[in-house]
């Protein structure tokens, strides 16, 4: 009964743990993204049409990480490049995302694909109570707990992460320090938007094998304020994800098992208890010091004065 | 000679909206000399400085390095031809440990670099300079000065040949001082160039080898070593303005305005800030405090004006208890405070001008019709201030942030001083501004005490605290260590007293 329940919570998980660790690259360059919802969405049709068209979940990835990174592009360029408003830019792209998806999913709606399949670890999926939900998963899965550790380790061992995480605390050091900073800024932008449309592809990949338009439902949004709750660490990105994760699979238990209560209240729940969790870390965030990168939204001129 | 030249600047312009910051400045550095930049608060000592970084373009003008012409499009590319420099305004990351900000400006550090050799690189030149820091504290946590050195290592630990100084002395004390003149005295004797910018003309006079001066954007003079004094220099900085003169009353000791008993305040860290300090305060009275940074003058000021609460003790302001009281009670109490951190706390930086000068008296009935704020008498307001404090202020509705480092000094100033204040409290009130500028500051504390305002200065320039103040108080780890008359007093006795080493 756990075992099964820890299984939904990761499957359940992962599309917002794409999200959430895309929104963290970008968020530690200093660039706030609200299109993780429409670039989730771009991912997931991209990454359908592809495996659709060729039948490779591979491809279909790959597609779903290229569509996003050219949406996130444009994100990229209008924040970074042209110092505009990084709340109006992402606000934007979320609608592009929706509508664009709408439009050219429509041909996609009823079509089926082969989704991913569990592959077992040979050894680790026969631990107790753990051994399953985590290790007899797909591909993607085990990718995102790859990316969980390589995301982490990128910010605090290499020099290219110190550079990072300087951009998006005082850009001007950065500059100062030789680093390319309207560069970085811009590969954080497209590379994480990347990330978060691999996010999507699971949806449409693996959760559902199929297109649904607005699939997402929201999740994107959970994404942007996991990353508070996340600190804008890659560890706590998969505790909130697998939070947010853990509750949909409750609530979709306490469906199956067929209680009075509307399922709209029970679909509500993951996202109340995210908001709810968020409100409390965040509380509990002001009063330490925070860890948000201080220039997070600020456009950099390097003629400006700060 | 000018074939040596290690850097040569022709006819550099640069003008920002509604400003021009650089009209035309040519000069030469050779190799091998300390050459410093001499000019009034927004001369465009700094412009000049970011110009030849290649943080700012220049409108027109050469720059040659070597003698062949250079063009930087970013900061990288002066400091691959050797031009390193250490900002005015701090470029550190707060957040980041010193180990970070230190690494982050080392040249040639492979992208997977190894810690452990890094560390002990970064802790060998730590030691070289005496510097007691441990290199996993965040930079966040460390004293304004300890900062300034972290800026020094940065620019240090690069094989730099032309090291560029901004106004690197104002926080540091002059022992410190006198140990980065050592290193720099050193660097040049091995043929590197440093351009160096101070206001401090005990300074100038001890390391400049030439000495340039800037004025209102042009480059006036540059004269070597020998053909210049004090006086000289001064004149040429300031030209027909006169320094204003003034004569000090002698505090009458009759009034009590400010009383401090057994205060004591503890930090983040919960060490002791104050230690159970007590002093009195009289009107009229302007009371020294001498003491090396980070002994709890701050924590003094802070928990004077409200920012900070008290753990124990009593603070006494006309015989009523105002302990802890929040900001906007004590300063109905009637208490001024200039910041030691303009940036973060004595200012709104993307406000204007016209709006930071009257933050403290918003509400007051002179600058609002009912409850619309009254432009033209704010407006009236600043332009007045501008001119008595001669503010460089550029055009109407320039973001504060835009000025240059001294003049957002006075704006502090201006506005602190304006409310005529029944106690000023007043950290490092002269730190940044040129001589002119700081004349007047002091002028406008004496006039405040000629009219029964008192000020507690707290300053590490001695001289200035000698000239100033009624009796000087010495601060070590956050007790009153020494209370001595300016009259009588040397500078070597404040000196030991605060360095700890005695009491009295
Ligand atoms: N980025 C900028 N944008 C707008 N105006 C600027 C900018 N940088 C400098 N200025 C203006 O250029 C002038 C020169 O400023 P600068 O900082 O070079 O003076 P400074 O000589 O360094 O003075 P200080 O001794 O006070 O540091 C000032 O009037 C300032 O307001
Ligand atoms: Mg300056």
């Amino acid at each position: 009964m756990f075992e099964i329940l820890l299984d939904a919570t990761v499957r359940a998980g992962t599309p917002i743990l794409f999200a959430t660790l895309g929104a963290i690259i970008n968020e530690r360059a200093g660039i706030i993204n609200l299109g993780i919802e429409g670039l989730m969405l771009i991912g997931a049709l991209a990454g359908f049409a592809a495996t659709q068209a060729s039948g490779s979940l591979l491809l279909g990835v790959l597609a779903a990480f290229v569509a996003a990174m050219l949406a996130g592009s444009i994100h990229g360029f209008i924040t970074v490049q042209l110092r505009g408003n990084q709340i109006v830019s992402g606000l934007a792209l979320t609608m592009f995302g929706i509508g664009i998806t709408a439009l050219f999913g429509r041909s996609m709606v009823g079509l089926t694909i082969a989704g991913f399949e569990r592959v077992a670890i040979p050894g680790l999926s026969k631990l107790p109570v753990i051994g399953k939900p985590f290790f007899n998963q797909d591909l993607l899965i085990y990718f995102s707990f790859l990316l969980v550790v390589v995301i982490s380790l990128f910010f605090y061992r290499p020099r290219w992460g110190l550079a990072l995480r300087t951009v998006g605390e005082n850009p001007a050091a950065a500059d100062t320090c030789g680093v390319p900073v309207i560069l970085a800024r811009f590969m954080a932008v497209t590379i994480g938007s990347g990330i978060v449309g691999i996010g999507g592809a699971y949806l449409s990949l693996a959760t559902t094998p199929m297109w649904i338009e607005n699939m997402t439902a929201g999740r994107g949004w959970i994404a942007v304020a996991l990353v508070i709750f996340a600190s804008w660490s890659s560890y706590r990105a998969l505790a909130g994800a697998y939070l947010f994760g853990g509750i949909t699979a409750m609530q979709l238990r306490f469906q199956a098992m067929g209680t009075t209560v509307s399922v709209h209240i029970l679909q509500m729940m993951p996202y109340f208890f995210t908001i709810l969790v968020l409100v409390i870390s965040t509380i509990r965030l002001q009063k330490g010091a925070s860890q948000q990168p201080e220039n997070l939204g600020q456009p950099y001129d390097r003629e400006d004065r700060k | 000679m000018h074939m040596t030249d290690l850097l040569q600047i022709q006819n550099i312009r640069k003008t920002f909206p509604g400003v021009v910051a650089l009209d035309d400045v040519s000069l030469s550095i050779a190799p091998g000399e300390i050459h410093t930049l001499l000019g009034e608060n927004g001369a465009g000592k700094s412009t000049l400085m970011n110009v030849l970084t290649g943080l700012y373009r220049p409108d027109r003008g050469e720059l040659l390095f070597d003698g062949s012409p250079v063009h930087f499009s970013s900061p990288r590319d002066s400091l691959n031809i050797g031009i390193g420099m250490v900002h005015q305004h701090f470029m550190l990351v707060p957040a980041h440990t010193v180990f970070e900000n230190i690494l982050l400006a080392l040249d040639g550090v492979a992208n997977f670099f190894s810690r452990r050799k890094y560390k002990v690189k970064i802790q060998q030149v730590l030691d070289q300079f005496e510097l007691d820091l441990d290199l996993d504290t965040p930079v966040w946590k460390l004293s304004i000065g300890a900062q300034q050195w972290i800026e020094l290592i940065k620019l240090l630990v690069r094989d730099c040949r032309l090291l560029i100084l901004d106004e690197p002395t104002a926080v540091l004390t002059p022992q410190e001082s006198a140990r980065l003149f050592q290193v720099l005295t050193r660097l040049r004797d091995q043929g590197k160039s440093v351009l160096f910018i101070s206001h401090k003309m005990r300074e100038v006079m001890e390391i400049s080898d030439r000495v340039t001066v800037l004025k209102k954007g042009c480059s006036l003079v540059t004269l070597p070593r020998g053909e210049y004094d004090e006086n000289r220099l001064a004149s040429l900085m300031i030209g027909e303005d006169q320094i204003p003169m003034w004569i000090k009353p002698a505090c009458k000791y009759e009034e009590l305005a400010l009383e401090i008993k057994n205060l004591s305040v503890r930090n983040d860290r919960g060490l002791a800030d104050l230690d159970k300090f007590s002093m009195k305060l009289y009107r009229g009275q302007i009371l020294g405090v001498a003491g090396v940074a980070g002994n709890g003058q701050k924590a003094l000021a802070e928990v004077l004006t409200g920012l900070k609460e008290a753990s124990s003790g009593r603070i006494l302001a006309k015989g009523k208890d105002i302990t802890n009281s929040t900001a906007k009670s004590s300063y109905i109490a009637g208490i001024a405070h200039i910041p030691e951190d303009r940036k973060s706390i004595g200012i709104a930086p993307d406000m204007t001008v016209d709006d930071n000068l009257i933050m403290k008296n918003f509400n007051s009935r002179a600058f609002r019709r009912w409850i619309f704020q009254d432009r033209a008498a704010i407006r009236k307001n600043a332009t007045a201030k501008i001119d008595q404090f001669a503010i460089k202020a550029g055009p109407d509705g320039n973001p504060i942030r835009y000025l240059s480092g001294g003049n957002i000094q006075k704006v502090i100033i201006a506005r602190e001083l304006s409310e005529k204040p029944s106690v000023l409290v007043a950290l490092y009130p002269t730190r940044g501004l040129d001589i002119g500028s700081a004349e007047y500051v002091h002028k406008v504390v004496i006039d405040g005490a000629n009219q029964g305002m008192s000020t507690i200065l707290i300053s590490e320039d001695l001289d200035e605290l000698l000239k100033l103040s009624d009796e000087i108080v010495v601060m070590f780890r956050g007790r009153l260590v020494g209370c001595v008359n300016p009259q009588t007093t040397t500078r070597e006795e404040i000196g030991l007293l605060m360095s700890g080493e005695v009491q009295r």
